[in-house]
């Protein structure tokens, strides 16, 4: 039962390996934009962290800012 | 009515879809496997092999409704000089790139053992590769050039001539004898498909379309926090 769902009448390795190479592309591509969307994320955090006084009270009082550093879970 | 596409607008959806359109991503793509794989059934002539179809025919619909996009936008950039036009065709191309990669490998896998061949020079499969060196380039030309403008503008005549490709990749089984059988699927006309056979390959469809929304709100996100890092050096 098992094996004939694996071997799929002698179509199996193409079968599965049309959807494994479908599968792994997803979850790369997921991880690739993660990882870059967290590294923006990280990198404005610094970026915020080093603005002078004055500059950090405006830029603290943009709805942007305050959205992009809410949904980085930072705690400013 | 631009005022939809307000960057802060879209950012603040962006954030609560995200995690609404994950869920439902893996639900539909858990239903739409089960289906795929295990229930629905064989082709008479075709066997097992034909379940390929499942992820390759939604891959190659979603990457061109991408790519259409994308040159719609760009298009748009030109007459409305809405910048944030770019940000969204941006934004779409790099799932665009990768269903494209998947349509032509998939394609390739089934290729062997319905035609004997992984890979034969015809109309579609040729089309469907310049489809994918032209997402490859429109991606490039931002990394390639460092003037923002410069790049915007380049990527959009990227997109824009790209655009002649596209009913190129559509009829090209009508146009020219290929190992392509043309459309089984119409908008306007019933479905060649049987229905056991429609309904997997429109759950998966549904789900390839969900990812692609997903991985277009993750890099919208990141663009614009990019623009707004460069705003915080210049305040």
């Amino acid at each position: 039962m098992i094996s004939d769902l694996i071997l799929m009448n002698g179509f199996g390795v193409y079968v599965w390996s049309a959807f494994a190479f479908t599968l792994i592309s997803f979850i790369s591509l997921y991880f690739i934009i993660s990882l870059q969307l967290k590294k923006e994320q990280k990198r404005f955090e610094e970026n915020f962290l080093s603005l002078p006084e004055e500059k950090y009270s405006v830029a603290i009082n943009q709805v942007i800012h305050k959205e992009i550093l809410k949904n980085s879970g930072s705690k400013i | 009515m631009f005022d939809y596409f307000n960057p802060y607008r879209i950012f603040k959806l962006n954030s609560t879809l995200q995690k609404i359109v994950f869920f439902c991503f893996i639900l539909v793509l858990s239903i739409g496997l089960v289906e795929a794989l295990f229930l629905s059934p064989e082709d008479y002539l075709q066997k097992d092999s034909v379940r390929i179809m499942y992820v390759h025919v939604p891959a190659a619909w979603i990457s061109l409704g991408i790519f259409s996009t994308i040159a719609l936008l760009s298009f748009s950039v030109f007459i409305f000089k809405n910048k944030n036009f770019i940000l969204i065709s941006k934004s779409l191309a790099p799932s665009g790139l990768i269903f494209t990669l998947i349509a032509l490998v998939t394609g390739s896998i089934w290729g062997k053992p319905t035609w004997g061949t992984w890979w034969a020079w015809d109309a579609r499969i040729t089309s469907m590769l310049i489809l994918f060196f032209i997402f490859a380039l429109y991606l490039l030309s931002f990394r390639i050039f460092e003037d923002q403008d410069r790049a915007n503008k380049i990527s959009s005549i990227i997109a824009i001539f790209g655009a002649i490709n596209i009913p190129i990749i559509k009829f090209s089984v009508d146009w020219w004898n290929t190992l392509h059988q043309p459309a089984s699927i119409s908008l306007t006309e019933k479905s060649a498909i049987h229905s056991s056979m429609l309904v997997p390959l429109l759950i998966m469809t549904a789900a390839f379309a969900l990812f692609s929304v997903l991985i277009f709100l993750m890099k919208y996100n990141t663009e614009l926090i990019k623009i707004k890092n460069k705003g915080l050096k210049r305040l």
